[in-house]
């Protein structure tokens, strides 16, 4: 059963992927998406059986990379952790499989992108069933492909291929400390299974590590290696920059890779990692900061941009934010909580934003929409399911988890759980706040696109419809039915040795006793983002105008995503490019080259020049010289032998 | 049965028997031209499945060399033509072999001209390859290991582009500069050991300290220059430009491992303590050569221009992983050279394929390629993908491996060699935008062609290759395992001799 879960995808990608021209579109569909949803079936049955049973397990495959100490094996993993990751990838893959039927309808190449959906599944799945850090990596990798491949999927569009290229490399970037972090880790542990690794950590707390000529101690460096991968899978502050350009993909793919599943790997990584995590306060401290600043100045983006993918977009880097500084306070069950939630309601605002487009004829802009909530009520209503979960509105599976990461950044108290803590309510004004700018832009207000596009507006067809259900009651129940056994009385017979919290670190249990303030702030600032967006959009129209005039710098910066585009460019990548024509021509051309073969060439080319000009013929010339030598040979010998 | 035939020799000179044939056949120039292809295509493959047939006898658990054959030739004992096979060299007699006949099929029809002795030289340059990977005999091997060159400057000069003649000459020029020292190298230890046997050379403590710096330094000039190392790589680019697709393939898939191998077979074993003495100098050597060669690459605009840099960064990987002396680092380096020898050969190919059509290897003459040719573009999807070490490809395993003794050697090393993992997959994603999506405008290319089923059947086994070495190595790694095990504790046994103490790894 474990094996079909993650070979079922694989096979359907294959399938479809080879043999899509021999069976058509409609078969290509059949064939992914059926064995997608059994996958998910199979996946759902796993869940049951290993994380609520308490049955964990692993079932090796063969070696994979044998080399002196350096054992690694295909393996598949299944506890808790990795059943509930499995959960969500099968179930909102197997929904978006089946919208894509409708949605990429209209498509030439269907074959092709139903094998990439599956390939990108199988290689999620293959992420995060890994009971090694290769195997993790394989995965890594494998998702950042499918990611690049579907980015760029439409790849007549120069956009398009640009965003896939950057996401790609972005994502290398990240790799790059993902890589270091897993060399270093064999260093200190000889070994890369997790296992293994969480068994002797405790041991290895007070090694230090010399790294780039410092001692440092040795888990922190490997744990912020590590988290630098993390950083770049899941879009966080420095690293972010690839995640709203990656929306040129279709939107089903933002819906599965770039909310709900892949972008969440960094933080799946993490909680995997808890035992090594554990022992680094440094870490955790970096990971508190950097998820706090990401949850604040994703959301301050994410309220004035107009495209509607791209609103989405930033709000996922805020939404991870959250997670990242759930699992710097060491409220790990918390963070995963989100992110089982957080993959419903997200999926299914992409989702709700892709119908959207699909009845505006491909339009994105916000700017160009308005007027539409009558004509797609079902789409309406399942985008205001999505922004009641995401803005944390009581009873909704957004309220749950995020008041959770909240209590227990307060329950840490320390500055830092504080500071993420503050940034977190900050950010949840905004995430309420732009949630309904952009219900409201998008669905209400006088209709401003042509009036050709209005007349074809239309609410989408079952096969879109049915996966938006399925999710929103996701978006709806998964907080309320999950509360007590993700981070509740339930949490430690649920996540077993799954996750390891050290005590004093104990900050989700610490949640559950913080002043009543601290519980009713989130909500209150939910609903307070929610009437200023009334206020602004719908009573006022016109009022935003007048606040972008009156703080142009602010709105401008923010709407330019705080310049960190511009920044690389000229930071990393026009350098770059300088640098490898300067190598290429002065280095290899003038000074290698000219030194080198080419200079020797021509000296010897000029010196048998010089040479021929001395067989001159003349005799008299010839007979001077042996003059000459006669004359030298004489001297040499009388100076050091005649004497 | 099998074990007892002389199955070295019969793999090293079968080719030759090919190209005695070709050379009989007279007539009609397209007869001719017929015939010779043919007759290479064919000898090539029955060379391959001999060679299958070295890997099948292989034996695994043993560190020494294997199907040893021996015949006295100039001094009884002291010089004489020995061929065997140990861990580290057997891959390389199969990649050589694997890739001669797909280079033969690659210029079925590219090769218009002189198509018998095109193939002749292919053949006969077969057989020199795999002598000399096979070679136990020091100077049997320096005579494999110069004739190969003679070969491969006719192809270049021959076959090649405009610039074909500077080309040869300069390719000619650097690795002969180098050999000259090796040879005075070699004549060194001839008269120091009295045997040019290699197995005999490589027993512990037969030269000096200093003599072995001076030795190291002379066999360095020669394969530095061959691998290519920084700053002795600008030969490559410009070979690779003018070489015609096969003589590519065959200079990027074998004669760059040539380099490698030496470094494997000769400098570390016979010359340990000056191994350990220069270990950093290789470092830094490869550290530039994988950044600097990687910038270069970018700034490319012809694709065999950029894929010949590129190949100068992947080996770069090599030399650090031979030098860090730990067994990831050395079965990676060995990896790493039978990954790039199948990757950066399908990648010349690829380049062939549109050469071929559209006689063009500007990257700007290209673009949208994927709406008219879609098998082409997941072939090269995936060769680039091996290109980029992603974990699944041949390509990972090898950079890992090395990558990882690495940073056991030092964490500055380790952090400069895996920017170049990033460069790397820039510069092969943008050419691969370029070429192959965006928009087919260009009127010229409106009717190019996919792969015809001969271009499938070349790339078919190094598909299976790429995957297969990169989701289930074992069957490679664990065939060099023992030789590699040894060469370590030969080296660290030297070491400890001298009362150089090794450093705690």
């Amino acid at each position: 059963m474990l094996y079909a879960i993650v070979f079922l995808p694989l096979l359907g990608a294959l399938i479809a992927g080879f043999f899509g021209r021999l069976l058509g579109d409609r078969g290509a569909q059949v064939v992914t998406c059926g064995f997608m949803l059994v996958s998910m079936v199979l996946g759902w049955i796993a869940f049951q059986d290993v994380a609520l049973a308490g049955n964990a397990r692993t079932v090796e495959l063969f070696t994979w990379l044998s080399s002196g100490d350096l054992q690694a094996s295909w393996a598949l993993k299944f506890d808790t952790l990795t059943a509930v990751m499995v959960i969500v990838v099968t179930t909102v893959s197997a929904m978006v499989h089946v919208y894509s039927i409708g949605y990429m309808s209209h498509d030439h190449s269907i074959p092709r992108f139903m094998a990439y959906l599956s390939f990108f599944t199988f290689a999620m799945l293959m992420l995060v069933t890994a009971d090694n850090l290769i195997q993790m990596f394989f995965g890594w990798e494998g998702v950042g492909v499918a990611s690049y491949l579907l980015i760029g999927f439409w790849f007549h569009k120069p956009t398009a291929n640009a965003a896939a290229i950057k996401a790609f490399l972005v994502n290398r970037v990240g790799d790059f400390g993902f890589a270091l972090g897993i060399f270093g880790t064999f260093l200190l542990f000889d070994t890369i299974h997790l296992d293994t690794i969480f068994q002797m950590v405790a041991s290895k707390q007070n090694v230090s590590i010399s790294f780039l000529g410092g001692e440092f101690h040795a888990l922190t460096v490997l744990c912020l290696l590590l988290f630098i991968g993390a950083m770049g899978k899941s879009a966080q502050l420095g690293l972010h920059t690839w995640l709203p350009d990656a929306m040129e993909g279709p939107t089903p793919v933002s819906a599965l890779i770039h909310a709900a599943t892949m972008v969440t790997a960094g933080v799946f990584m993490v909680a995997r990692l808890s035992p090594m995590m554990e022992y680094s306060e440094t870490a955790l401290a970096v990971i508190t900061i950097v998820g706090a600043a990401t949850a604040f100045f994703a959301a301050t983006i994410g309220m004035t941009q107009t495209d509607i993918k791209r609103v989405i977009a930033y709000s996922t880097c805020s939404q991870l934010g959250y997670m990242f500084f759930a699992l710097g306070v060491s409220a790990y069950s918390a963070a995963i909580f989100h992110l089982m939630t957080h993959a419903f309601f997200k999926a299914l605002l992409f989702l709700g934003a892709g119908s959207v487009i699909h009845a505006m004829s491909d339009e994105q802009d916000m700017r160009k929409m308005g007027g539409i909530y009558r004509k797609i009520p079902f789409t309406y209503a399942m985008m205001w399911i999505g922004s009641l979960a995401l803005a944390g509105v009581p009873f909704f599976a957004g309220f749950y988890s995020k008041d959770m990461i909240l209590e227990a950044a307060y329950a840490a108290q320390s500055n830092l759980g504080y500071f993420a803590f503050w940034m977190g309510i900050a950010a949840a004004l905004m995430t309420a706040f732009y949630s309904w700018r952009l219900l409201i832009v998008t669905f209400h207000g006088s209709p401003r696109a042509s009036a050709e596009v209005m007349s074809h507006v239309h609410e989408s067809p079952l096969v879109m419809t049915i996966p938006l259900l399925v999710l929103a009651v996701g978006a709806v129940f998964a907080g309320w039915l999950g509360y007590n056994t993700f981070v509740g009385d339930g949490m430690d017979a649920f996540w077993g040795s799954a996750i390891l919290v050290l005590e004093g670190h104990n900050t989700v249990k610490a949640a559950h006793h913080v002043p009543t303030w601290v519980k009713l702030l989130p909500i209150f600032v939910g609903i307070a983002g929610i009437a200023l967006a009334y206020w602004i959009y719908m009573l006022r129209p016109g009022t935003a105008d007048k606040i972008v005039a009156a703080f142009r710098p602010v709105c401008s910066f923010f709407l330019n995503k705080w310049y960190f585009d511009e920044l690389y460019d000229w930071l990393f990548v026009r350098p770059a490019l300088r640098l490898g024509r300067i190598f290429w021509k002065t280095g290899d051309g003038d000074i290698i080259d000219g030194y080198g073969p080419d200079g020797v060439s021509a000296a010897a080319r000029f010196l048998a020049g010089r040479a021929a000009v001395l067989q001159s013929g003349y005799v008299y010339h010839y007979a001077f010289a042996m003059l000459i030598g006669v004359v030298v040979i004489l001297s040499w010998y009388l100076i050091f032998h005649g004497g | 049965m099998i074990a007892d035939w002389p199955l070295l020799s019969l793999v090293t000179f079968l080719p030759l028997v090919g190209a005695a044939l070709i050379l009989l056949t007279r007539g009609d120039a397209d007869v001719v031209a017929r015939n010779a292809r043919y007759v290479a295509l064919w000898t090539s493959l029955v060379t391959f499945a001999v060679s299958l047939l070295v890997w099948g006898n292989f034996d695994n658990r043993e560190a020494g060399f294997q199907m040893v054959e021996q015949v006295d030739w100039i001094a009884s004992g002291q010089i004489g033509y020995k061929v065997g096979v140990d861990g580290i060299s057997v891959f390389f007699v199969l990649l050589s072999t694997l890739l001669t006949p797909i280079c033969i099929l690659s210029a079925w029809d590219a090769i218009k001209v002189r198509v018998k002795e095109y193939m002749i030289a292919f053949l006969v340059l077969e057989t020199l390859m795999v002598g000399m990977f096979c070679a136990l005999d020091i100077l049997v091997f320096y005579i494999f290991f110069e004739a190969v060159l003679i070969p491969m400057f006719l192809i270049i000069g021959i076959w090649g582009g405009p610039r074909r003649v500077y080309a040869a000459f300069k390719f000619f020029l650097y690795t002969l500069a180098g050999s000259v020292l090796m040879l005075v190298a070699i004549l060194t230890m001839y008269f120091q050991a009295g045997t040019t046997d290699i197995p005999t050379l490589m027993q512990i403590g037969l030269f000096g300290a200093d003599l072995q710096t001076w030795l190291w330094l002379a066999f360095f000039a020669s394969f530095a220059v061959k691998v290519p190392m920084w700053p002795v790589h600008t030969w490559l680019p410009d070979a690779h430009v003018e070489a015609p697709t096969a003589g590519s393939v065959i200079l990027a898939g074998v004669l760059l491992k040539m380099g490698g191998y030496g470094f494997l077979r000769f400098s570390i074993p016979m010359f340990p303590l000056a191994s350990a003495e220069f270990a950093p100098l290789v470092f830094a050597l490869s550290v530039v050569a994988i950044i600097y060669t990687s910038l270069v690459a970018l700034a490319q605009s012809d694709m065999k221009k950029m894929i010949a840099y590129s190949s100068v960064a992947h080996m770069g990987f090599v030399t650090i992983g031979a030098f860090t002396l730990t067994e990831q680092g050395i079965q990676g380096s060995i990896f790493q050279m039978l990954s790039h020898g199948v990757v950066s050969g399908a990648l010349f190919l690829c380049v062939g394929v549109i050469y071929d059509r559209i006689h063009s290897r500007e990257i700007s003459d290209y673009g949208g390629l994927v709406s008219r040719m879609p098998r082409y573009a997941l072939f090269f999807m995936l060769f680039m993908m091996a290109s980029v070490g992603l974990p699944g490809t041949s390509g990972f395993v090898g950079e890992f491996l090395i990558l990882m003794a690495a940073f056991e050697v030092s964490t500055w090393l380790a952090v400069l060699a895996t920017t170049g993992v990033v460069l790397g997959a820039t510069y092969m994603l943008w050419l691969y935008r370029r070429v192959i999506f965006g928009v087919l405008e260009k009127d010229n290319l409106k009717a190019i062609l996919d792969l015809s089923p001969r271009e499938i059947a070349i790339f078919a086994p190094l598909i299976v290759l790429v995957l297969w070495m990169g989701i289930y190595p074992a069957p490679f790694l664990d065939a060099m395992a023992a030789s590699v095990e040894q060469l370590i504790a030969n080296y660290q046994t030297a070491l400890a001799d001298a009362g150089v103490t090794v450093a705690e790894r």
